[in-house]
């Protein structure tokens, strides 16, 4: 099968809702087959790559933090990116610049850059296909 | 390369951000080059809707001074060479009828939004 490029919009925050994961599993078979990825994180979707993001105890669970082992989205990005790289392909992370800053998040994990919606077109345009996981109410 | 902007989920965000941010993203990519439509279906409809009026929010001292006005921002879409589609059988549902629409909006039956997909070589659902 041929190399594809493939661009994702996101836009819900970490912790919210299963689309932000359900985005990821999608990114993540992606570059298993070796294709180039682009993400486009768009609104709350920039928390996702936050890197003050910490894991916490669950004292329900009675477990303290290492033990719980909490997922950080941080972590599952930075993961995709090593897997990217590993794999010889492409994962491409922007961060929308102006929703980075209202929403204050702005150190993200390294891999991480900031765009503007110039950025999604450009890497839309040179996608085989672009798909948009948008938030729902 | 041509896409086309679906919008669904309405005012979601919009006093926060003061515009509707997939209206805006389109706004945004236009003046970087991109070549877009705009489909309103679904609750977002009203956002043809002429008149409407945020304005006023205010919390203790702060006072909002720059309102969403989503459908000065929707009519302007066409004035950029963004076509906007409205969903007619959404508009039917909701009893907006069509002087209550600012100008430049083309209503679309539902039936007929394959043949408009054809036009576009993405399609964006928001």
């Amino acid at each position: 099968m041929a190399t594809k490029t493939l661009t994702f919009a996101l836009m819900d925050p970490p912790y919210e809702n299963a689309r932000s994961t359900t985005a990821l599993r999608l990114i993540d078979a992606a570059i298993r087959r070796g294709h180039d990825v682009n993400v486009f994180a768009y609104e709350g979707a920039v928390g996702l790559p936050f890197a003050r993001q910490k894991a916490h105890p669950n004292a329900v669970h009675g477990r303290d933090a290492e033990e719980e082992d909490h997922p950080l989205p941080r972590e599952w990005v930075a993961a995709l990116i090593a897997a990217a790289a590993a794999k010889g392909c492409k994962l491409d992370w922007v961060n929308c610049g102006l929703c980075v800053d209202e929403r204050g998040v702005d150190e993200a994990i390294e891999g991480v850059r900031r765009g503007t919606p110039g950025d999604f077109w450009t890497m839309a345009e040179a996608s085989d296909n672009t798909l948009v996981i948008p938030t729902r109410s | 390369m041509r896409a086309l902007n679906i919008i669904e989920a309405a005012y979601r965000g919009t006093l926060e951000e003061q515009d509707d941010t997939v209206v805006w993203i389109s706004h945004a990519m236009s003046g970087a080059g991109a070549e877009l439509g705009v489909l309103l279906r679904g609750s977002a409809v009203n956002y043809a809707v002429k008149g409407q009026d945020a304005s006023g929010l205010a919390f203790g001292a702060r006072r909002q001074r720059n309102a969403p006005a989503i459908a000065e921002d929707i009519a302007a879409l066409p004035g950029k060479g963004i076509d906007v589609y409205v969903v007619a059988e959404d508009l039917a549902e909701r009893g907006i009828e069509s002087a209550e629409m600012v100008a430049g909006l083309t209503p679309i039956a539902r039936g007929d939004i394959p043949r408009l997909f054809a036009d576009y070589d993405q399609i964006w659902h928001w």
